[in-house]
């Protein structure tokens, strides 16, 4: 059949090129070779990975969007007449990674954060001791304290078991397999050295990061993926995976191609077979059903762990909310639809599920209403790009805030949304050991553990100007909210006023 | 002889303070347990150091769940997901099974003397390492081995041979590895999407016969017997099922 596509990109080598190769070996999408002296390109085959134009060594490379004009025409945009042309050629459901890309307004940046001034005066967080420790886990609806006979004060209360972590984010779930070991050592270690958790994702842990268990939250997704009794017992907690924000209502299908020895070993299968996590777990076909898993998993490990659930956020979410903490949830993760995914139906990532920021009001406020908010950590993920989409996210009502994608951005990623291909010339979504060895994970988790302390630091900065010292008195405060140009409805969902209404 | 037998008596016990007492017993050194008038208590032998219990009555569901190197023996029916995400040890039933048995598992066996309900050793699989087995005497209900990557099912249908009721449709729906035994042949609509019939080969034979004799020694039956009828072997189509539904929507196709 004959190819109509135009190349997406367009690489071009300038003056300055020397002809050294370094673009050439830096492509992984085997875009570019050495003919007479200089990189001839091969333009179709390039996602503006950005890796070539990153190392070039004398600057001299560029990668440009194919200009060549499509009549204007906004209800048929280009990518989508280009999506059909792939369609028209293979039959094939179009796979995509990373996160939904399509321009649908982000009701962060339609948020506005209040400051203090005059009458109730704002904090220098350089000065003075600024609270940002938060604790994971189910808290009781009251405490019980008796005196002893000596005057000491006894806590009656038995406090489930709770996680501190150092700063109100964690990393988001990430499967070995979406991404590769490399990047499981690095989030790992970078999640020790801040004090606070990472999450293995659904492909099992390898064996070498079991010394990370204190730091580690483990998943059960529908695939049960390499889910044993160490697994649970060395995890500091664990997470059923319901839902993924990036696919609502879907499985995964990791191709054989990735699972190498190392991932099969992981996972418990054999190598080079497909790998399927079913849409739904065959055990939970409602909230009873999840509740007999957490009940499992609580039996598997002695209580002695907080038992989570990560759902999608989708239109019931709130419901599905409630009923998740009723079934015992010790924390939840509420998915927004901006989640990243190693691997999606493009159509489903871009069409599926709702923003992280609705969702989160949605079931803070609901979780309120039925007085059980108390009962569970919030966890708010999917599409939180920096440290103001946190604090906006804490003042709706998160506990803490998950982040992947962005801390895949700290590591090299570009958003070039060739995940699904393994070609990942930033060695992070691919099983290649030549270009998983372009993660050095010394270098990436320092990358990590900046990020992270630059969010603190402007976290810390953004409740000082709040006149707020502790985060957790930011959390569900909505009233320290604006919003500018969102509707009276959403409004009414976010629980946030207009800009300039006192 | 093993050991000496401790006796619990489950009589009204949540299974919270049931599972609290077994794991109690087992740490204190005792191997042996049997345990009286179970009556639904949940997760027996989920997060049990390896030990032999014998249940009389009637255990509640997730029956053996994420179970590392235990036997549990049970003198009556057990209900759903036993031996979910199981890892190694045996489950042997002196009754009949619920829905979703096996779910999951990865090694270790189940062997049920009577029925099965559906979805039976869904989304089974092996590893280099392991590879479970389920057995069930009696029939077995729709979706058996649905998902499944690896392991071996085997249905014997005894008591019921040329029924209707031994096995229900849509077999092997979506199966990517494993194989399926059912005796006494089956018929081809019944098949699910992703299952193909296969010829048993010696190493199928050799599978069998083990499974088979260890389950008659078991509920003293005669293997002989059992072995006598021919077997249907049902395999996956393809271990990449999906290998061909998808195109990326970046770079070249």
């Amino acid at each position: 059949m004959r190819n109509y596509l135009l190349p997406d990109f367009l690489v071009r080598a300038g003056d300055g090129c020397t002809g050294c190769g370094r673009c050439v070996r830096e492509c992984s999408f085997h875009v570019l070779e050495m003919a007479g002296g200089r990189p001839k390109a091969n333009h179709a085959r390039c996602v503006a990975c950005r890796r070539c134009v990153t190392f070039c060594p004398t600057g001299a490379l560029r990668v440009l969007a194919n200009d060549t004009a499509y009549r204007q025409n906004p209800y048929w945009p280009a990518w989508l007449r280009q999506d059909l042309m792939r369609q028209a050629q293979t039959g094939g459901m179009l796979l995509a990674g990373s996160g939904n890309d399509l321009p649908y307004s982000s009701l962060w940046d339609h948020l506005l954060l209040d400051a203090s001034q005059v009458t109730n005066p704002s904090i220098d967080p350089l000065r003075e001791p600024m609270e940002v420790i938060t604790f994971l886990g189910r808290k009781p609806s009251e405490l019980s304290v008796s005196v002893a006979e000596d005057g000491e004060l006894c806590l009656d209360t038995e406090v489930p078991p709770q996680l501190r972590l150092e700063l109100p984010i964690v990393f988001g779930a990430m499967s070995l397999g979406a991404v590769n070991l490399n990047v499981h050592r690095i989030l790992a270690a970078a999640a020790r050295d801040a004090g606070t958790l990472w999450n293995c994702g659904e492909g099992g842990l390898h064996e070498e990061l079991y010394e990370y268990g204190e730091n580690t939250i483990v998943q059960v997704a529908s695939g049960r993926f390499g889910v044993h009794t160490r697994y649970l017992e060395q995890a500091a907690a664990i997470e059923i995976k319901m839902g993924q924000g990036a696919k609502p209502g879907i499985g995964g299908h990791l191709p054989g191609e990735k699972v190498t020895s190392d991932i099969a070993s992981t996972r418990m299968i054999p190598e080079g077979a497909d790998a399927l996590s079913p849409a739904p777990h065959h055990d939970i076909y409602s909230i009873e059903d999840l509740a007999q898993l957490i009940g499992a998993l609580k039996q598997a490990t002695h209580d002695s762990k907080p038992i989570g659930v990560k759902i999608a956020a989708v239109h019931h979410v709130a419901a599905i909310a409630s009923g998740a903490v009723r079934a015992g949830a010790d924390f939840l993760t509420i998915d927004g639809f901006r989640g990243g995914t190693g691997a999606a139906p493009k159509v489903i990532r871009n069409h599926v599920g709702i923003p992280i920021e609705l969702a989160l009001a949605a079931v803070d406020d609901r979780l309120r209403q039925e007085g059980i908010r108390n009962q569970v950590t919030l966890i708010a993920s999917g599409g939180i790009r920096c440290s103001a989409d946190m604090v906006k996210a804490v003042a709706l009502g998160a506990d803490a805030v998950a982040i992947g994608t962005a801390a895949l951005v700290s590591l090299g990623c570009t958003l070039c949304q060739a995940c699904h291909t393994g070609r990942c010339a930033w060695g992070i979504t691919t099983q290649e050991a030549s270009l998983s060895a372009r993660q050095d994970v010394a270098e990436g988790t320092e990358r990590l553990a900046n990020l992270l302390h630059a969010w603190d630091a402007e976290l810390k900065e953004m409740l000082g100007a709040l006149g707020i010292n502790a985060v957790e008195s930011l959390r569900g405060n909505r009233e320290r909210l604006r919003a500018l140009g969102v509707d009276a409805e959403a409004l009414s969902i976010l629980g946030v006023q207009t800009a300039g209404r006192e | 002889m093993a050991g000496t037998m401790t006796t619990v008596d489950a009589r009204g016990l949540h299974y919270r303070d049931l599972n609290q007492r077994l794991l109690e017993l087992v740490r204190q050194g005792q191997r042996h347990l049997r345990v009286e008038n179970v009556l639904g208590q949940r997760y027996i032998g989920t997060g049990l150091p390896p030990a032999g219990l014998e249940l009389q009555g009637t255990p509640g569901e997730d029956l053996a769940a994420f179970m590392d190197g235990s036997i549990i023996r049970v003198f009556g029916n057990v209900q759903n997901a036993v031996g979910n995400t199981m890892n190694s040890g045996r489950v042997i039933v002196h009754g009949s099974a619920g829905d979703v048995l096996g779910h999951s598992m990865r090694g270790g066996e189940i062997w049920i003397r009577g029925n099965a309900g559906y979805r039976v050793g869904i989304h089974m699989k092996a590893s280099a390492s392991s590879s479970p087995a389920i057995v069930v005497g009696g029939t077995a209900g729709d979706f058996l081995g649905e998902y499944m990557a690896g392991g071996t099912l085997v249905v014997l249908g005894l008591g019921c041979e040329g029924s209707e009721r031994l096995i229900g449709n849509w077999i092997g729906t979506g199966m990517h590895g494993g194989a399926i035994f059912i005796r006494g042949g089956v018929q081809d609509y019944r098949l699910g999407r992703g299952a193909t019939r296969a010829d048993c080969d010696a190493a199928d034979l050799a599978l069998l016969s083990r499974q088979v004799v260890l389950y008659c020694e078991e509920f003293g039956l005669d293997p002989q017997e059992v072995l006598s009828a021919p077997f249907a072997k049902l395999t996956p189509v393809t271990s990449r099922p999906y290998h061909r539904l998808y195109a990326s929507s970046v770079g070249e196709l």
